[in-house]
């Protein structure tokens, strides 16, 4: 227990500077911080807000995996929803019944979103807040069910089932108000009429509301006291660009291959570089934050032969491999001549989903290792990646 | 005599399906570089020795949850290197990459291709599969005919306990036939290769044990376990009889891979060195699970010499080699039979789904885009619970298997208990077992 504990108490002190526990206890909400590099994805942080309203305390908690908030009642399918949300590293915005310590359900409206790593894109965190949800009199309005993509904080595609209210065609004389009006007019007294807590709530416009505004408050927070250690986090996968960063299952295929390359999705404006290689990094002297979001041409300088960068386009606009010899340029300007192979690499879906840029510096390329020789290892890469991109991408949604 | 007519997959580019007389003048000093006798002993090819080490232990769990990953073995990056290089120089019919492919929703996570491809538009031919051994015939295609372009390198056993890698490695005519990987050039996902042992020794479409264990050799020496090979018996889909075993990537559990086992029984021999035969559960398929061991070879030898049962007892078969060696799967399949007589439904026949090893696997590759947009659970439960055989048949066989291979049957819970707190010494064994299936008996 003590090496947890240790565990747990470096997950905010290495991430962020110190005080930075006493600046989220200013904010009013309830909320939790959990680590998923610890085993047993623990608590490591949990707001006063959070303890007064569950009735714990701090110690009772910290450690602790969400789930001993949830009960006999908590509906099993939104708990399934909100670990393929932590699985697919997504956030979520879902009701859901959780028990205090003194045993009372109650429904709250549960926002989780990942805090990425702006380094790497990594998720380092979760960020959970929790908004209860008053109890409403029941009223025969028919339910009004509107798009709610627009809440999606971190500007991901809105998945379908992501963010919904629960069970919408069970609560059919429930009022769900979206946008019109506040859900202040039709809350009367709590105890107005008795609601049966076995019935799901529909959240209004207000829970979310607060959500919302929490979770940017939290992300204020901690993002201010990340830049201070200098390991900045933020709410996006990838401020630099937008979305594009890879899964962390590819990510960890990929890190099986130790040589220098590249991935660049074209999908995306200007063909940013979406993963490189540590050996590219040791090879060009960037830092991955130097590098991820943008596109390769900051490898070229002055003597780089536009021919050849011409040649490159015209490979990739065909969609055919290539390879060529480039000069290049590492961070501290120093030129190498770059063997470079660039291969279109496929996903489930058949169509390219990014092009893979593997360098060799000319320079080491009569290096065998075991026989193999350089330019046999650059096209093991291209295979790697393309085993890796294909299967991965099997299972999900869409391309 | 029992036969089913099948368009067979084209696996080389030098496979016609000509008459045997275009054939046979082909195999009179031919010309060109094949791997028959005639070019195979004066060529060199790429040669991978791998580590000779008889008493090499099955080895552990490759730690892929940490952020950065082992590295990948030298012959996982040689052989995708040199598909990749086959694939640049346009040997494959069709680019595999460009195959929509999904997992199906559902509770154990099928995996359908959309594959026309592969489909070749020539003639069935009709192929007995009522023997599961039949004589090679030099007649008809076999991989001596294949080009040396084809073939990736030679896999052999080295001389000590490193590996080895030769760029180019004459072929030693005095020393026994060479054992190569070829591409698959109708692949069903990337990487898909034939590992043909001893070419030039013609064997038919059969299990030996040394062949199976260089079959075994190659997982473990490839350590990824995306990495499986594969063997289909004759009776079971095989279309080629000559010894070959089929391997290709993919970085996703099979359903076969996640189906919960019970454990039936074990090889003989001291506790620690037992292969542990377990029965397939909740599987629309009935087979056999083999782990443990304490050596490669204790594996390797306990599914042959099973499969040698079958072989001599006719019943068709395949087999899965997983997890890097480390799980051998053994199906005994009756499917074509029932197609032969007729016995198969129409709706499952129309897809053209002929169940082989990557299909019971739970890997289904379609023809028609219907099947594919349409595939479900549903289907691929129903198409491989035809292949299976009967619960009763499948108790019987395993009995005659246990009695021919020296295997002794779990008797009952306590012993079962006992058992597997023995083996929770082998963590790497214990970890197949789920808890709580000990108590199926």
């Amino acid at each position: 227990m003590e090496s947890q504990l240790g565990l747990i108490e470096q997950s905010f002190d290495l991430r962020y500077s110190g005080w930075v526990r006493e600046a989220l206890n200013e904010l009013p909400d309830s909320f939790t911080i959990t680590d998923p590099c610890i085993s047993g994805h623990p608590i490591v942080f949990a707001s006063n807000g959070f303890l007064k309203i569950f009735g714990y305390s701090k110690d009772e908690v910290i450690g602790r995996n969400g789930r001993m908030f949830q009960g006999p009642k908590t509906n099993r399918r939104s708990v399934m929803e909100i670990r393929e949300a932590v699985r697919e590293e997504k956030a979520i915005q879902i009701s859901l019944l959780n028990y205090r310590k003194d045993g009372t359900p109650f429904w709250m409206l549960f926002h989780m979103c990942p805090v990425f790593s702006k380094e790497d894109g990594r998720v380092i965190h979760f960020l959970g807040v929790q908004v209860p949800i008053p109890r409403r009199p029941k009223r025969s309005v028919s339910t009004v069910v509107g798009n709610i993509g627009n809440l999606c904080e971190n500007g991901a595609r809105a998945r379908e089932g992501m963010f919904r209210c629960c069970r919408r065609e069970v609560c059919s004389d429930t009022v769900l108000e979206l946008g019109r009006g506040s859900a202040l007019d039709s809350v009367s007294s709590p105890d107005d009429r008795e609601i049966d807590i076995n019935e799901p709530c529909e959240t209004s416009e207000l829970e979310k509301q607060k959500a919302n505004a929490a979770v940017s408050n939290v992300l204020s927070v901690l993002t201010h006291y990340s830049e201070l250690t200098g390991k900045l986090v933020c709410g996006k996968r990838c401020c630099l660009s937008g979305t594009g960063l890879l899964g962390s299952s590819l990510n960890i295929s990929l890190g099986r291959i130790k040589q220098s390359f590249v991935l660049s999705d074209p999908r995306l404006p200007d063909m940013p570089i979406v993963y490189a290689s540590d050996t590219f990094l040791e090879l060009t002297g960037y830092a991955r934050h130097e590098v991820l979001g943008h596109n390769c041409r900051f490898l070229s300088g002055l003597d780089t032969d536009p021919a050849t960068q011409f040649q490159i386009k015209e490979y990739i606009r065909t969609e055919q491999p290539c390879t060529v010899r480039i000069l290049n340029y590492r961070k501290d300007r120093t030129p190498f001549w770059n063997l470079l192979h660039i291969s279109p690499v496929r996903n489930a879906s058949g169509k390219v989903a990014y092009f893979v840029g593997v360098q060799i510096d000319d320079s080491c390329k009569n290096q065998e290792e075991h026989g193999l020789s350089p330019q046999r290892r650059q096209l093991s890469v291209v295979g790697a990646v393309k085993v890796a991109v294909r299967s991965l991408s099997m299972g999900a949604s869409s391309s | 005599m029992l036969t089913i007519k099948r368009v067979p997959t084209v696996v080389s580019n030098y496979q016609d399906n000509t008459s045997s007389e275009d054939l046979e003048s082909k195999s009179r000093g031919c010309g060109r570089n094949c791997l028959g006798k005639c070019c195979l002993p004066v060529s060199k090819l790429p040669l991978y020795a791998f580590k000779n080490a008889e008493q090499e232990t099955v080895e552990n769990d490759i730690d892929t949850s940490c952020c950065r990953g082992p590295p990948m073995a030298f012959l996982n990056n040689l052989l995708l290197g040199q598909w990749e290089e086959r694939m640049s120089r346009g040997l494959f019919r069709y680019d595999v990459t460009t195959c929509e492919t999904k997992v199906i929703p559902g509770r154990h996570g099928f995996i359908a291709q959309l594959n026309k491809g592969r489909h070749h538009k020539k003639r069935a031919t009709e192929f007995r599969i009522d023997q599961v051994l039949q004589p090679f015939d030099e007649n008809k295609f076999n991989f001596t005919k294949v080009g040396q372009e084809e073939v990736l390198f030679r896999f052999e056993p080295s001389n000590d306990n490193e590996f080895h890698y030769f760029p180019s490695s004459a072929v030693d005519a005095a020393s026994s036939s060479p054992s190569v990987v070829a591409i698959n050039v109708s692949p069903i996902e990337y990487g898909h290769v034939l590992l043909i042992p001893r070419v030039l020794d013609c064997f038919p479409q059969s299990i030996d044990h040394e062949s199976l264990f260089l079959a075994l050799h190659l997982t473990s020496e490839t350590a990824d376990p995306a990495f499986r090979v594969g063997y289909n018996s004759l009776g079971a889909f095989a279309t080629i009889n000559h010894l070959h075993f089929q391997a290709y990537y993919l970085s996703l559990q099979l359903p076969i891979e996640k189906a919960p086992t019970c454990k039936l029984m074990t090889s003989e021999g001291s506790t620690d060195a037992r292969v542990i035969v377990s029965k397939l559960l909740d599987y629309p398929v009935s087979g056999l699970v083999f782990e443990g061991g304490c050596t490669l070879r204790d594996l390797s030898d306990a599914v042959a010499n099973s499969c040698v049962f079958l072989q001599n007892n006719n019943i068709p078969f395949n087999v899965l080699i997983a997890e890097c060696g480390r799980r051998i799967f053994l199906l005994p399949q009756c499917y074509a039979e029932k197609q032969a007589l007729g016995e198969v439904g129409r709706e499952l026949l129309d897809t053209q789904v002929n169940p082989a090893v990557w299909e019971i696997s739970g890997h289904i590759v379609l023809k028609r885009r219907k099947d594919y947009n349409e595939a479900s659970e549903h289907y691929a439960w129903r198409l491989l619970s035809e292949v299976s055989l009967s619960e009763k048949r499948f108790q019987e066989v395993t009995n005659n298997i246990a009695e021919a291979a020296g295997f002794q049957q779990v008797e009952d819970d306590v012993t079962a208990k006992h058992e597997s707190n023995q083996e929770s010494s082998v963590p790497r064994a214990a970890s197949h077992l789920p808890k709580d299936c000990l108590v199926q008996h």
